[in-house]
């Protein structure tokens, strides 16, 4: 369509401030994922040398340089054992798990159109436990061990996203019925829990609640490269699919109008959502909090574009998510605070700022 | 031609909500489709942009509706729903960029910028562009609507109710700028609407729709007579013109509640 004169005749520069002035949006934008990308390298940075081994920082930098430049430093292998195999996967896991579920928090918000939409109020971390429980409570712990529990989480969640589209599906996959069919398995999974924990013995049930509070300990290359393999063929996805996030936030029939295919949309992004949220929470138990307000802090600071909202989620859940290791490790140490304990501790003070300074609407 | 409606019938489950509908729509012509509650306008609106799937034929540009990629069909057909649904964290500009969605692969160019800026002027909603949708009344909500549905470049611009929400001032606003675009830009609008009043006066053609069946079609000027007004509505009505203009006066209902 050719715009006719009369109808740019209105105010040209207008048009052109106003263009510019969404240009310089977009760019503060930009400059804001970065600074948050430098942030958690930053951060990260920090996390390495923290811990109760007492190292000090140069110490652990040369630790870590001397695998890229091998032979040109002596380093003590105690070092270099502590840093590599402790925390550097630790502080790796964190960033990739924070920006994992937050991601799939936002992915579920913005295609469920509802601001308490998450993997966990949606049953996905129920699920999780369940599986995490009943390997825990059938499976003897001698003979499979960890790898049982993992498993068994991670399928339990998978069955949890494939009941969520089985029981929408049969009602016309709205989101509501997406919503519903969440909580209706929330609850489902955390009673089942409930009984097995309530017949288990005292180990198995301390065995449990500690998985229940999630934790970054058990971390491996193993499964950070498990993690980034789930997030690095799901991720770009669901960010070049931006605008149907986008388009369905104005309604699923306007969205369709727009050329969105709505049911598709939803059924892949709340798969991938899912499967990003299994990938994680069957390593670490479950972190709650991440996948729900992280989103929201976004959305507060950045706007709802879905095209910078989605990858600056992640940013901030991983910033999160690090800190809140980082202090759990810190503040009582030797003692370390399982994380999904501090991520509220954490998050909640950032957002209630962010909520109570911005009055107006922004869902 | 725009568009060629052959024998649309369409049911929810068993019951039959669109029975044997046809017509034409031409270039530059807005067509309103008249009648009362649950006659089947928004199910009319819904089948011409495939958000519900109709037997019998539907052309837009001489291609079945059924063949348009759903891509293809958003760039031909713009859909704005009498149902306001708020964008989430988004402003007027955001929300009229997302009728590019369509055109564009993920980053806005200059030329698309230029058109949406273009658009809010032509719509007169420029200094609202970075206010949020939730901060703007319904009358500057409509246009923004109206706004988003033609940066999709439609051939076939639909509208369910669009002054319903509206001041008369407004619906005067919203109902003379949806005629001249679509001369300006040589589309097509169907609209539902209850007001005959704004129907007679803005529509070029009139399709009275009851029971889910066309019974009279044609200019408002000639169909709006207080027979067919009493048979559709079950309504006495006074029509006339005043000042060149047509007008539709309701009296009194007339009869049972059968209709």
């Amino acid at each position: 369509m050719t715009l006719t004169k009369e109808q740019t005749a209105d105010d040209p520069d207008e048009g052109a401030r106003i263009a510019r002035t969404y240009r310089a949006m977009l760019g503060r934008r930009a400059v804001a994922l970065g600074l948050l990308a430098a942030a958690i390298v930053l951060l990260a940075g920090v996390a390495v040398t923290l811990g109760s081994a007492g190292l000090t920082v140069s110490e652990v930098y040369i630790a870590i340089l001397s695998r890229f430049f091998p032979g040109s430093v002596s380093v003590d292998p105690l070092a270099l054992t502590i840093v590599w195999d402790l925390r550097l996967h630790r502080v790796i896991f964190a960033v990739l798990a924070g920006f994992g579920l937050a991601i799939a928090g936002a992915t579920m918000q913005g295609v469920l159109r509802n601001p308490l939409a998450s993997p966990f109020t949606l049953g996905i971390a129920s699920a999780a436990t369940f599986g995490a429980a009943i390997a825990i409570m059938v499976i003897p712990q001698t003979a499979v061990g960890e790898a049982g529990i993992v498993i068994s989480a991670f399928f339990a969640s998978l069955i949890a996203a494939a009941a969520i589209y089985g029981l929408s599906r049969y009602r016309g996959m709205s989101a509501e019925s997406m919503v519903l069919a969440g909580i209706i398995l929330m609850y489902l999974f955390g009673a089942v829990t409930s009984f097995l924990q309530y017949t288990g013995s005292t180990e198995q049930l301390q065995a449990v609640v500690f998985w229940m509070f999630g934790s970054l300990q058990r971390t491996s290359w193993l499964k950070c490269g498990i993690v980034f393999l789930v997030l690095g063929v799901s991720v770009p996805y669901v960010i070049v699919r931006a605008w149907d996030l986008n388009a369905l936030a104005m309604g699923d029939q306007v969205a369709q109008s727009l050329g969105v295919r709505v049911e598709r949309t939803r059924t892949i992004h709340m798969f991938i959502a899912s499967l990003i949220t299994a990938s994680i929470i069957c390593f670490t138990g479950t972190i709650g909090f991440i996948g729900l307000v992280s989103p929201h802090i976004t959305r507060l600071a950045l706007g709802g574009d879905n095209r910078y909202l989605l990858i600056a989620s992640g940013l901030i859940g991983a910033l999160i998510l690090l800190l809140a290791d980082s202090l759990a490790r810190t503040i009582l140490a030797p003692v370390i605070i399982p994380v999904g304990i501090m991520t509220s501790f954490i998050g909640i003070p950032f957002f209630l700022y962010l909520f109570l300074r911005r009055k107006e609407e922004y869902w | 031609m725009i568009a060629e409606v052959r024998d649309l019938t369409f049911s929810y489950q068993e019951r039959e909500v669109l029975s044997g509908i046809s017509f034409t729509l031409d270039e530059g012509q807005v067509l309103g489709v008249v009648g009362p509650n649950g006659c089947g306008k928004t199910t009319l609106i819904k089948c011409l942009d495939r958000i519900l799937a109709p037997e019998g034929s539907v052309e837009i540009r001489g291609k079945e509706l059924a063949q348009y990629h759903s891509d293809e069909l958003a760039r031909t057909v713009a859909y704005v729903p009498q149902a306001l649904s708020i964008g989430m964290a988004m402003n007027v500009l955001e929300v009229v960029l997302m009728g590019r969605r369509p055109h564009v692969r993920w980053s806005v160019s200059d030329a698309d910028l230029v058109m949406v800026t273009g658009m809010l002027a032509r719509l007169g909603i420029q200094h609202l562009a970075f206010r949020k949708l939730t901060q703007v009344s319904g009358g500057e909500r409509q246009k923004v609507m109206i706004a988003r549905a033609l940066v999709q470049e439609p051939a076939l611009l639909l509208l369910d109710e669009p002054t319903s929400a509206l001041d008369v001032r407004h619906q005067l606003e919203v109902m003379s700028l949806i005629r001249s675009v679509v001369r300006e830009q040589n589309i097509a609008a169907l609209m539902a609407i209850h007001d005959l009043n704004l129907a007679a006066r803005f529509c070029d053609a009139l399709i009275v729709l009851h029971h889910g069946r066309v019974i009279a079609a044609g200019p408002p000027g000639t169909l709006l007579a207080p027979p067919l007004i009493e048979q559709v509505y079950g309504v006495r009505a006074v029509v006339g013109t005043e000042g060149g203009l047509p007008f539709i006066l309701p009296v009194e209902p007339v009869g049972g509640d059968d209709r």
